[in-house]
């Protein structure tokens, strides 16, 4: 069986992710009221219904504005616990801050994450500083207990509000670090390990039991935990990265992308060689994009991204790609990978097809890493639950319950791979789902502060 | 280049800008920097018998983000021996002669004050401004604002500095009173040349709420001061247009109050003003706003066609009427740009909880006026039960709509939109002449 991690996880200052800098520093106090003052406070605001979790955004920077920290923190977690790094790894450019209506006025819309971040960080430090709990764990204590599977953003936003409400919510996380994609996978320049392993921290703290090293299907079938708890939520995220089944990719020189960035994030022994000069990157996703950027500010002077189709069509986000190019990365449009020659162990090069033209050329490089999505693991739970033709488990979409009614699904697993911040609101809806279904009615509803324009008539 | 040269009571200033009695008139080296920076005048940091002033001694209010958009303070008058400050006006004059020198003088007894105008007047003072207004400290010796309060008093001091004065005679006027008219009646019966107003406003600027003791705090205690600072013009707009609408307020009107910017400085001369004093903007930002204060105005005349500052003078008098000399039958509506929305909402939420419920949103349930329900009378759950509009266009849904019915041009939209000219007041036709309250009264329809 797993053992209860202790609250300060050995993580080696050597890991190479420690050589990025915060690429959106934590605001100062000034930096925060100016860019909160500058918030106009829209009526039924856009950035609103722009965010998958629903933050009454307004409401938490006009308190930052009054020095209100704890509230304004509270408005924050109250629809997404975790706010902290959501605040940090969101693509509020796609989310928040493009819909900020500033953008209409040609103006620079309001950082709305890096205030999220300044609000979190600052009430979780007058939390630990003064010992007064923003949200105390309810005293109706039940008896009730819910097992959560994978302690991602999923899990732990559902087990925070299911600890809330006085539910035992035991997750089971197989591998020896928390935090799922924010410990393993998010850009270290939008955060870094401890960072995430200090929100999952706060989240235990509210009454959330974590057992990590338990691989369930393999330690616990499924069926026992249907069986002795009350409700199953499988947060497991995705699987390994695919392979592109390239004659030659069986070297040490070709990397699924996931395991390299997961190598640059956690593993304290991992280096780049010296004599690494070109990685070229397949796929056009946001992962590509990723990788490529973190190998550019590593140092590795030539990386490019080979994607089979034209930059508008590549799936990952324009403004990431733009924020990549500033590093050095470069984008080849138009190829497709047929072939990896080696010398021995070591690439000479990449063997590509234009796909205009079908012209074959060889891309000399050093490096070859596959960006080109990740597999889909549910089956290796239980074959019980029900999946979509793509491997995606099919949940209720108000519910996020699966076929199994005493199971819930939220985060990659559901919608093949997005934001930390659709895992959040996963979590949160299924633990609410859980919740009524207890017979609780769920204490952080997050409908206080915006209640005029989302409900009709409740008074 | 429009003529920004005034003269007020015979006193040639080479612009309307002057430097108000405070902190920045404090020393000769001061003033000079003032007139080196463009400033036409200054009154000198009231002079009497030297204090000892605390510490702190200024405070200020933020207004989101905005600092100091109000000040106040608990400083008294000069406290530096008088002989400096007469031997540093000399040498100021002597190597200004074209800038004004005002003395602002502050005194109790008849001989006090005929001594300390003499020696003004024989350090080469341009005129005086008695200072009947402060509204800290010194009133608590029965002098500042215990004489501005005070209409006999006023005028009997006035005429005793008129008796020994042969330069032109200001009186300061404090706004700590009920009318206005009634000092300024006072120093006109007192014979005064001119008048200045307003001096600061009563005021405690806010509470520490660390220690909870008022701001600024001196130690554990403070006391009430002076507020001046953007936040009081208004005040002193319609303090100037009230006595400037005065037939009987004969005299010349030097304005104070919260003046910042050139379009504050054209305001108080519209009002009447023909010179315009300036604290608080300098102590924030420094001499060199003169620079904008003189560029912006003139440009502004020379836009409006006016080829002197003089024309400018009183202009907006005839607009200020009594309320019931105001059109009845006028009638403007609020018009919503669609193309300019952004879509905040604020003209929506402003309308439905500050004025009349006649903005309606397409964006979700709306709360607006739908002429079905009651207005309150009925059970919470039966009173206006919002309505979901069809958006119509649905790039335009983002865009409130105004019921040109219900509207009542009340402007509150307007005010609030944060986009230039996106919500217009627009007025709407209507056959009626004017009829005013007081013509309904006159009918006796009223």
């Amino acid at each position: 069986m797993g053992n209860k991690t202790s609250s300060k996880p050995l993580l080696s200052p050597k890991r190479l992710e420690r050589q990025f800098s915060d690429y959106k520093p934590l605001y100062s106090e000034a930096e925060a009221l100016i860019e909160a003052n500058r918030c106009i406070n829209c009526y039924d605001a856009p950035c609103i219904s722009a965010c998958p979790t629903g933050i009454d955004i307004p409401a938490f920077i006009k308190k930052i504005s009054t020095g209100n920290i704890i509230g304004s923190a509270k408005v924050i977690f109250e629809a997404n616990m975790l706010g902290y790094s959501t605040g940090r790894v969101c693509p509020v450019e796609e989310l928040c801050v493009g819909a900020c209506v500033y953008n209409d006025l040609n103006s620079s819309p309001i950082q709305i994450g890096r205030l999220q971040h300044y609000a979190a960080k600052k009430a979780m430090e007058i939390e630990e500083n003064t010992g007064k709990k923003l949200f105390p764990r309810s005293k109706r204590k039940s008896d009730k207990k819910v097992a959560l599977i994978g302690a991602g953003p999923a899990s732990l936003a559902c087990a925070a509000y299911l600890a809330l409400d006085g539910i035992e919510a035991v997750i089971f996380e197989k591998d020896t670090l928390p935090g799922g994609l924010n410990t393993t996978a998010v850009a270290p320049y939008k955060i870094q390990t401890e960072a995430s392993i200090e929100e999952v921290n706060w989240i235990l703290q509210h009454g959330v039991e974590l057992k990590t090293g338990v691989e369930i299907g393999k330690d616990i079938a499924l069926e026992k935990l249907i069986d002795e708890y009350e409700a199953v939520f499988i947060g497991i995220g995705l699987g390994m990265g695919k392979r592109l089944e390239l004659k030659g990719n069986d070297s040490a020189a070709v990397w699924r992308a996931t395991d390299l960035i997961r190598k640059i994030k956690n593993d304290p022994d991992f280096s780049l060689p010296d004599e690494l000069n070109t990685v070229l990157i397949i796929g056009g996703g946001n992962t590509a994009i990723d990788i490529s950027r973190e190998l550019a500010m590593l140092g590795v002077k030539d990386v490019r991204l080979l994607y089979r189709r034209s930059r508008k069509e590549m799936p990952g986000y324009e403004h990431e790609m733009v924020e990549a190019s500033r590093y050095g990365v470069r984008l080849v449009e138009h190829v497709t990978p047929l072939e990896i020659i080696r010398n021995g162990e070591q690439i000479k090069a990449l063997k590509v097809k234009s796909t205009i033209s079908n012209d074959i050329f060889d891309l000399p490089c050093d490096w070859v890493v596959e960006a080109v999505g990740q597999l889909k693991h549910v089956s290796k739970i239980s074959p019980e639950i029900e999946v979509d033709d793509q491997g995606r488990v099919i949940v209720d979409a108000k519910t996020r319950r699966t076929s199994n009614p005493k199971v819930y699904a939220g985060g990659d697993c559901i919608n093949g791979g997005k934001e930390v911040v659709n895992a959040a609101q996963d979590g949160r809806e299924a633990a609410f789902d859980i919740l009524r279904n207890l017979g609780i009615s769920p204490s952080l509803h997050g409908e206080k502060y915006f209640k005029s324009f989302v409900s009709e008539n409740k008074n | 280049m429009a003529d920004l040269s005034v003269n007020i009571c015979g006193i040639k200033s080479p612009n309307p800008f002057w430097l108000a009695s405070a902190p920045p008139t404090n020393t000769g080296e001061q003033v000079m920097r003032g007139f080196d920076a463009g400033w036409g005048g200054a009154v000198w940091k009231t002079l009497g018998e030297p204090i000892v002033n605390v510490n702190s001694r200024f405070g200020a209010i933020d207004y989101s983000g905005t600092k100091v958009i109000g000040f106040n303070n608990i400083e008294l008058i000069t406290d530096r021996p008088l002989a400096s400050n007469f031997k540093e006006i000399y040498e100021v004059k002597k190597r200004y002669p074209h800038n004004v020198v005002i003395v602002s003088l502050m005194v109790e007894t008849k001989d006090e004050w005929q001594e300390i105008i003499k020696r003004s007047v024989d350090a080469g003072a341009d005129g005086l401004e008695l200072n009947f207004g402060c509204p800290h400290g010194m009133c608590e010796r029965g002098m500042g604002s215990a004489v501005g309060e005070e209409p006999k008093v006023l005028q009997e001091i006035t005429s005793w500095a008129k008796e020994f004065s042969n330069v032109p005679v200001f009186v300061k006027l404090s706004p700590n009173v009920t009318d206005i008219r009634d000092p300024g009646m006072a120093a006109v019966m007192g014979g005064c040349d001119g008048i200045s107003l307003i001096n600061t406003i009563k005021s405690i600027i806010g509470v520490d709420l660390d220690t909870l003791v008022p701001k600024p705090s001196v130690g554990k205690e403070s006391t009430n001061g002076g507020y001046c600072g953007p936040a009081v013009k208004p005040i002193a707009l319609h303090l100037l247009a009230v006595l400037g609408k005065d037939p009987k307020i004969n005299v010349p009107i030097s304005g104070i109050g919260g003046i910042s910017t050139w379009q504050d400085a054209a305001e108080f001369i519209a009002l009447g003003a023909t010179t315009i004093q300036v604290c608080t903007a300098v102590m924030h930002y420094g001499y060199r706003i003169v620079e904008d204060l003189i560029d912006g105005l003139n440009n502004y005349l020379n836009n409006k066609g006016l080829k002197s500052v003089s024309e400018l003078t009183g202009q907006a008098i005839p607009g200020f009427v009594d309320w019931g000399e105001l059109d009845l039958n006028y009638d403007i509506i609020a018009k919503i740009d669609g193309d300019k929305c952004i879509g905040c909402g604020l003209c929506y939420v402003a309308c439905l909880d500050g004025a009349h419920q006649c903005i309606h949103t397409q964006k979700g349930p709306c709360h607006g006026w739908h002429g079905e329900a009651d207005h309150g009378f009925g059970p919470r759950t039966e009173v206006m039960p919002p309505l979901h509009h069809d958006g119509g266009v649905p790039a335009m849904s983002h865009v409130p709509f105004v019921d040109e019915e219900e509207c009542i041009g009340c402007n509150l939209c307007m005010l609030v939109c944060p986009v230039p000219d996106c919500i217009t007041m627009v007025e709407a036709s209507h056959s009626e002449s004017k009829k005013s309250w007081k013509d309904h009264v006159a009918k006796g329809s009223a």
